[in-house]
């Protein structure tokens, strides 16, 4: 009995760790859509990278893969975001300019190479292989990095909430409300949502990096890359896209969903187990539908200010024009 | 690298560029008249391909009989995926709508795989003896996929300019309010797009299945071409998409004369994305 | 009553949430040019586009042929015989004069659009011409033929021009409303917005003023003209 009690809380250690990680991620996804209204659907693409920068940066010299440098857990995290919010800048530089559909397709096309680089090119990251034994900071104690986990999600979702708050934050609601208002008003759109882009792109390599540290192991297929970016959006329209609590709420729901989906699919019989994992997809993929369809605005809606009017009834107008 | 090694290249860009046409001409269509990137384009095409291949497996019917039981397929999942969710999300932004395709490909592609498996599965059983031409090969099944885009190709074209309804789908993609205003019933054209793009994507899917392998992945993995095509010929403009089809094709398979062939999603991004910079309306792009 | 074949009472509506009519009435009868003129935001076209289901009416009601149409749906509107030329895209582009036209017949399931054709060429010969060309690549007044022509395929009662000389040069604002005249004179209502109040007027049987989603003043084109003080505060002396 004391096994399985034991055995939960670790489970739930496990449990707690990856979706407070999700947290920080979906917290900067909203950064970019919920409060910017930039659609990057490339996340795993700067996931990865801030994954293999913590790698290569905290390991031991290695003949195998890049670096091996050997620094301190908090480095790892610095050169993650920096790395992240260099290559944002450079997908931002191409695509920022142009119509939203295009920065979509752009920023899954940079997460498909990312990938690719990461597969081919064996010197970076030692190819499919691998970086293994990248190690947790402090102590190897699940509580202590969990403990570490929630410190980097507090941290990050103040000083999220802070940048919505404050003026910069305003003229990004500003800007994807009414784009040509604010430009009258002598914004320059541009830099502001290159901004925006840059700073949620260095939180999701901070995300990788908290990962690699977490799971020891990073690999170009360790996570389905197209399926972290998925979950990671229907965790934020579930929160409630634009709130910050709403995000992290939304990471916390549905990644108990998602697990809770697979003691599900571990009920099948042993001839479907190896199909559970798209059994999962698909009730997770109805699960986006129907939050679509019934409650758009998540379960903890935007706050918005009262002046000027919602993007639903301003479109609408528009269309009756 | 001789010029027979290249001009074999330029054939197998051809045969690929067939498939990305047939793919970036049905996501044209319904971005020109829906407004958003349908990011299920390229699920639609790995489920038309396996239903093809399942009238293949159990009827043990030639594929190109199957050809048209996978396109049905195909439009009839796209209108179902529109008249249960889209229709209902298109009054709303047109990102929430490509969100929600995303999330539909996910669905589609659990479904095939729950269907029919992981494993990859083929259409041709052994090795069919390539043709010679000189010392050009050709494969019997890439003339197929060529002669079949040819025919789908030309078909779509005589719909479009010679039907009420192609030309109503043409009408719309112009000016949505000005067809509205001309009595064109949207609705009814919008579930037509669905089922022509459908269609289309399936056959590409089928296509592409006969030039390698089906697996579950193999509409995903098309998808980014597809919409480099489609960006390529000017997003919303079908006969743009020829050209961009076949551009992609030709420079993805001809960039493994110098790169690692996995690198070929990368040069079908990187040609689009040059050009999204130098031109960003398409190659046929003048401004609507 | 049933005289008119367009009668829009005391409507009050807007787009969104704001109202642009504030009680403005109108009536066109059988073969009448009427036309309206008045300030820029006096609701001139938001008035003329309530009356084919483009505007949200809250108030009033919209007859049109002695059938309640307030708040019908455009393609509806289309079927009852009444269209309409919007002001700016008012072609598609891509496509040739010809297909334009055959848009226009979309919804005529008589076979009597080939016929059609011919007596939209007899007005406009140009598009005869022009017909294979792609609308889009013609001059502005062209444009305004092709969507005068496009409005007409189905034969309706009444067409609604929205300031159809818009960005013409003199030359062809002339000839639009000779043709506008020739098109009433088949047996076809007109209701147009214009800007060039003075020459509409010109043409027009009767004539509406609009100021501030309100009817100011309405007379016949010719008493309108004559009016001192429309002239001076509208008509630009």
């Amino acid at each position: 009995m004391s096994i399985d009690l034991s055995g939960l809380a670790s489970y739930g250690v496990f449990l707690l760790t990856l979706a407070a990680i999700y947290g920080v991620v979906s917290l900067a996804l909203n950064v970019q859509w919920g409060m910017t209204g930039l659609f990057n659907i490339g996340i795993a693409g700067f996931y990865a990278i801030g994954a293999y920068c913590a790698a290569i940066v905290t390991t031991p010299p290695s003949p195998s893969h890049l670096g091996g440098l050997g620094l301190p857990f908090g480095a790892g995290l610095m050169v993650a975001m920096a790395v992240s919010g260099l290559v944002a800048f450079f997908v931002g530089l191409l695509t920022l300019k142009l119509r939203e559909d295009y920065l979509a397709i752009a920023t899954i096309g940079i997460s498909e190479i990312i990938r690719l680089v990461l597969k081919n090119e064996d010197w970076i990251g030692n190819g499919v292989r691998g970086i293994a034994g990248i190690a947790r900071p402090l102590s190897a104690n699940p509580l202590v990095y969990l403990a570490v986990v929630l410190l980097v999600l507090a941290a990050t979702y103040f000083a999220v909430e802070r940048a919505r708050k404050s003026p910069w934050g305003r003229v990004l609601r500003a800007l994807r409300e009414n784009e040509l208002g604010a430009q009258a008003a002598g914004k320059n759109i541009y830099r502001f949502r290159m901004e925006a882009f840059v700073l949620g792109s260095m939180i999701m390599g901070l995300g990788g990096a908290l990962y690699a540290h977490f799971i020891g192991f990073v690999s170009p297929e360790a996570f389905e890359p197209v399926f972290a970016t998925f979950l990671v959006w229907v965790m934020l329209i579930a929160g409630g896209s634009g709130n910050n609590k709403g995000a992290v709420l939304g990471a916390f729901v549905i990644w108990v969903v998602w697990s809770g989906t697979e003691l599900l699919t571990n009920q099948l019989p042993a001839d479907y187990v190896t199909q559970g994992s798209a059994l999962r997809v698909l009730l997770i993929g109805v699960l986006l539908q129907v939050i679509l369809l019934r409650r758009p605005e998540g379960l903890l809606p935007e706050e918005r200010p009262h002046v000027g009017a919602s993007p639903a009834s301003s479109a609408e107008a528009e269309d009756e024009a | 690298m001789d010029v027979t090694d290249l001009l074999q290249l330029a054939i197998y860009g051809v045969v690929l560029g067939s498939i990305l046409t047939l793919g970036a001409i049905g996501v044209s269509l319904l971005f020109g008249i829906l407004r958003f990137s349908n990011f299920a384009h390229g699920d639609i095409m790995t489920l038309g391909a396996y239903a093809a291949f399942a009238v293949v497996s159990t009827l043990h019917a030639p594929v190109w009989l199957a050809l048209p039981v996978g396109m049905i397929a195909g439009a009839l999942v796209s209108v179902a995926a529109d008249q249960l969710v889209y229709r209902r999300l298109r009054r709303t932004q047109p990102v929430i709508l490509l969100i929600s395709s995303f999330g539909m490909a996910l669905i589609i592609r659990s479904l095939v795989q729950l269907v029919w498996g992981p494993q990859d599965r083929s259409f041709v059983k052994g090795i069919d003896m390539p043709m010679h031409f000189g010392d050009l090969m050709v494969s019997p099944q890439q003339l197929w996929i060529l002669g079949g885009t040819i025919v789908i190709v030309i078909a779509v074209h005589l719909f479009l300019t010679r039907t009420r309804m192609g030309k109503a789908m043409r009408a719309m993609s112009d000016n949505m309010d000005l067809a509205r205003v001309t009595g064109i019933d949207a609705e009814k054209v919008i579930v037509w797009t669905w089922a022509l793009g459908g269609a289309l994507a399936a056959a590409a899917g089928v296509f592409l299945a006969l030039d390698t392998r089906l697996t579950p992945m193999m509409g995903w993995s098309a998808l980014l071409p597809i919409f480099a095509a489609a960006i390529l010929g000017g997003f919303g403009k079908p006969y743009g998409a020829i050209v961009g089809g076949m551009i992609i094709g030709v420079a993805s398979e001809m960039s493994t004369a110098v790169l690692p062939p996995a690198y070929k999603p990368a040069t079908a991004f990187a040609v689009m994305v040059i050009m999204l910079v130098v031109k960003p309306n398409g190659l046929l792009g003048a401004r609507r | 009553m049933s005289e008119h074949l367009l009668d829009m009472q005391s409507l009050i509506g807007g787009y969104g949430g704001n109202d642009i009519l504030k009680g403005a009435s109108l009536t066109v009868a059988q073969n009448e040019i009427v036309v309206i003129v008045g300030p820029n935001g006096a609701g001139k076209s938001t008035l003329m586009k309530s009356a084919f289901g483009l505007v949200k009416i809250r108030q009033g009601a919209v007859i049109f042929q002695g059938e309640d149409i307030t708040n019908m749906r455009p393609d509806l509107v289309v079927r009852r015989g009444m269209s309409f030329v919007p002001q700016e895209k008012n072609v598609f582009p891509s496509m040739t004069v010809q297909e334009n036209l055959e848009m226009g017949a979309y919804l005529r399931k008589d076979g009597g659009a080939a016929q059609q054709m011919e007596r939209i060429f007899e007005i406009f010969p140009r598009l005869k011409e022009r017909r294979k060309q792609a609308a889009g690549s013609m001059s502005g007044g062209e444009r305004q033929m092709v969507a005068m022509g496009r409005a007409l395929m189905l034969d309706p009662k009444l067409i609604l021009l929205d300031e159809p000389t818009a960005g013409l040069s003199p030359l062809f604002i002339e000839q639009t409303f000779e043709r506008i005249v020739e098109i009433n004179k088949l047996g076809i209502g007109v209701l147009m917005v214009e800007q060039n109040a003075k020459q509409a007027l010109e043409i027009a049987h009767r004539g509406y003023v609009l100021a501030m989603g309100r009817n100011r003043f309405e007379d016949t084109g010719a008493g309108l003209l004559a009016n001192r003080e429309i002239a001076e505060m509208f008509l630009g002396g």
